[in-house]
């Protein structure tokens, strides 16, 4: 019987660790198709550049037309972001020259009298950015703990209508958001829930409870139940069952519930924008609201998104390990 | 160790029985096995002695002591699941540490523990792996450490060899038996496999359709099943059944064979009744003097014998074990005898075995003692 080494493989390798091993053809393929995923990726990435680039431009090159490429990066976006403004009057021009060449002055203040303005105080985007974290983080939480409970509940107790439950449960998102706005509005200025965090807060968890209880049950659906098993007959009760065996094995699952559960509340527009006003008002409502003082500040808008967009980013990355690995791996045999 | 018994077990799913009324009693250090095809009820039985299932009625008693409705955690018993339920994210060290460690005990106490069962296993090299990276086997061996080190009163396992490669689950099977052996631990054993049940257990507990069959020795199993299931589940080939009609001294069989009813027999049927012979292919002789006859329908090589297909007419294919170096033509008539003492008789109609009217046990050629008082086995049978 002619040998493996003899014959060869019948069908060219096509992945292998050993660059000789592979053939010219799948190589020249597989070149193709990393570069269309190259491409495709910048092309994606051109709005994120954008924001990237205004961000860093000064006002006379944010309006530029062509638009610059290259330009002098500035942190005049994220001064205007930050501070309120008013234009140095005439009369107080030396007084403030004096105390920038005494080098009194701070950097912000450096920079808003360098294009003639003074700040006046902070601006109210610190506070809607922490207003943001504040509602985003705590309805999260709120959504993965009670989606966790639920889920975990619905996939190993029976429970009279166990999947009319389920169903009502996932129901909540068939209606669209705008159609309950006007009523949620009314209930929420009757009840004092109206521009308060809490309110926020209620809303979004309620809003992602479905999706957080749906797919904690799948996560958990996939956990085989002899685990648990085993912890009950090693002499653990229930709840140190859950602990101690399916909270570890699940974290996979909760990773994912957070993130999405995060993006949700974290982008979150049209509620927030209705039910909020001044105290409690999140980020993403505010940022095009900076269009109208003083002209269109749009290095200003595009270093308000950047900020914006950070969290999110710094949250996904770090739970990518989780999001990645598997459910289970390899203790069963399936 | 400790004595477990089952009162009138029963567990219904609706309408449906899982298992029917079920009394059994494992007395301290015995290897019991439960044994059947997938569905019989012998894993839901297994689960509600360790709680993990509840029962719709009866009683549960461990040492004498009521457990029907404890929580499983306080019944100290150890169950080894078919695929080991290795916790995924502890290392080895902490899945074996983990019963004890339920239990508060000091470090002391639990470093000790696992030595002995670590040594008693030999899978000190495993301690801190993952038992995602682990051979099926030594997985296996881990699971059992996990069940041993806590000193339990009982163990169950559910197919525990069942997700092994062959050769690997017969040397495990040895294992456990030594194992279970050496601690003279109380053991309920599931399996499928009727070669395990055989070679393992102390009794055999024999299900189907939700009802107890027979629970006896394996040999009993073997050569005096109660009924025609046990018959045929039990052996590979199981008994050879062939239907037929009695009628002074002789027992007439399909294709014109005649089989004089052995010496015992004549008081347990009565003329012009249907009966069905059941014989072992390895009670059944191949000699040109024979009294029953067939037809080679096919030969299988075994290595040391050959086992003959022989039709005897109609459907009747019966499994003759023969002598590996003759050759049998297809389609050659072959006549053979049946070894009288091993000949058994089945009631057609209600399926169940016939015993010889005769008080005294005796010895069968084969040096087993056969028992002629034991009972037919009912729905709730009492093994006391």
């Amino acid at each position: 019987m002619a040998s493996f080494a003899e014959t060869g493989p019948r069908r060219p390798v096509v992945e292998s660790i050993r660059v000789d091993k592979v053939s010219p053809g799948a190589r020249t393929t597989g070149a193709v198709r990393a570069m269309v995923v190259v491409i495709v990726a910048l092309i994606m990435l051109i709005p994120i550049f954008v924001m990237l680039a205004t961000a860093f431009k000064s006002r006379p090159d944010v309006s530029a037309s062509p638009p610059k490429v290259f330009f002098q990066p500035t942190l005049e976006g994220f001064l205007y972001l930050f501070t309120d403004r008013a234009i140095i009057a005439p009369g107080r021009m030396a007084e403030f020259q004096a105390k920038a060449d005494a080098g009194a002055m701070g950097f912000l203040e450096r920079l808003a009298f360098d294009t003639g303005q003074e700040i006046t105080g902070p601006s109210a985007y610190v506070g809607r950015l922490t207003n943001s974290l504040i509602v985003a983080g705590v309805s999260t939480a709120l959504s993965v703990l009670l989606g966790t409970l639920a889920g975990y509940a619905f996939s190993r107790f029976n429970m009279p209508g166990k999947d009319d439950l389920l169903f009502f449960i996932l129901s909540t998102r068939m209606l669209p958001a705008v159609v309950v706005t006007i009523p949620l509005f009314l209930m929420y200025r009757q009840m004092g829930l109206y521009d308060t965090h809490l309110g926020l807060i209620l809303l979004y968890t309620v809003f992602n409870l479905s999706f957080a209880v749906w797919l904690m049950k799948g996560f958990f659906d996939e956990i085989p139940r002899e685990y648990e098993e085993a912890a009950l007959v090693d002499g653990y009760s229930r709840i140190q069952t859950f602990l101690k065996i399916v909270l570890p094995q699940s974290v996979s699952g909760i990773a994912a519930t957070t993130v999405f559960c995060l993006i949700f509340a974290w982008n979150e527009y049209a509620f927030a924008l209705m039910m909020t006003s001044e105290r409690a008002r999140t980020a993403p409502p505010s940022i095009p609201s900076m269009l109208g003082r003083g002209g269109i500040e749009w290095s200003a808008i595009a270093a308000g998104s950047l900020l914006f967009l950070i969290p999110v980013v710094i949250i996904t990355f770090a739970l990518r390990k989780y999001l990645l690995r598997g459910v289970t791996f390899g203790a069963i045999r399936q | 160790m400790a004595t477990i018994q089952l009162k009138q077990v029963e567990k219904r799913f609706g309408e449906a029985y899982a298992v029917k009324p079920l009394d059994l009693t494992i007395s301290d250090g015995e290897f019991i096995v439960l044994l059947g095809p997938s569905g019989c009820g012998k894993t839901t039985t297994l689960r509600m002695i360790s709680g993990l299932e509840t029962v719709t009625a009866g009683q549960i008693l461990l040492d004498d002591k009521n457990v029907t409705w404890l929580h499983p955690s306080a019944r100290d018993i150890a169950f080894v699941f078919q695929f080991y339920a290795l916790y995924p994210h502890m290392s080895v060290r902490d899945n074996i540490a983990f019963p004890l460690k339920a239990q508060g005990e000091t470090k002391e106490l639990i470093d000790e523990r696992l030595k002995l069962v670590v040594d008693l296993l030999r899978i000190g090299h495993l301690l801190n792996k993952r038992p995602g990276g682990l051979s099926g086997g030594d997985k296996q061996r881990v699971a059992l450490a996990r069940a041993l080190v806590r000193r339990p009163a009982a163990f169950l396992m559910d197919e525990p060899l069942g997700a092994l490669d062959a050769d690997l689950r017969e040397s495990m099977r040895a294992e456990i038996r030594e194992l279970q052996l050496r601690l003279k631990a109380t053991t309920v054993y599931v399996t499928h496999d009727q070669i395990e049940a055989m070679a393992m257990g102390d009794r055999i507990v024999v299900m189907s359709a939700a009802v107890v069959q027979q629970a006896d020795t394996p040999t009993q199993v073997y050569y005096n099943p109660a009924n025609l299931f046990v018959a045929k589940f039990i052996g590979s080939p199981g008994m050879n059944l062939v239907q037929g009609n009695y009628a002074e001294g002789i027992v007439r069989l399909p294709g014109d064979n005649q089989y004089p009813l052995p010496p015992g027999w004549q008081n347990s049927i009565t003329r012009g009744e249907n009966v069905i012979l059941g014989f072992r292919p390895e009670s059944a002789h191949v000699s040109p003097e024979g009294m029953l006859q067939g037809q080679v329908y096919a030969t299988h090589m075994h290595g040391s014998y050959t086992m003959l297909h022989l039709n005897m007419e109609g459907d009747n294919v019966v499994h003759v074990r023969a002598d590996r170096s003759q050759r049998y033509p297809i389609g050659a008539n072959i006549r053979f005898d049946v070894d009288a003492q091993m000949a058994r008789f089945f009631n057609p109609q209600n399926e169940t075995a016939l015993r010889q009217h005769q008080e005294q046990s005796r010895m069968t050629n084969d040096g087993l003692a056969v028992s002629n008082s034991q009972s037919s086995v009912s729905h709730s049978q009492s093994y006391e």
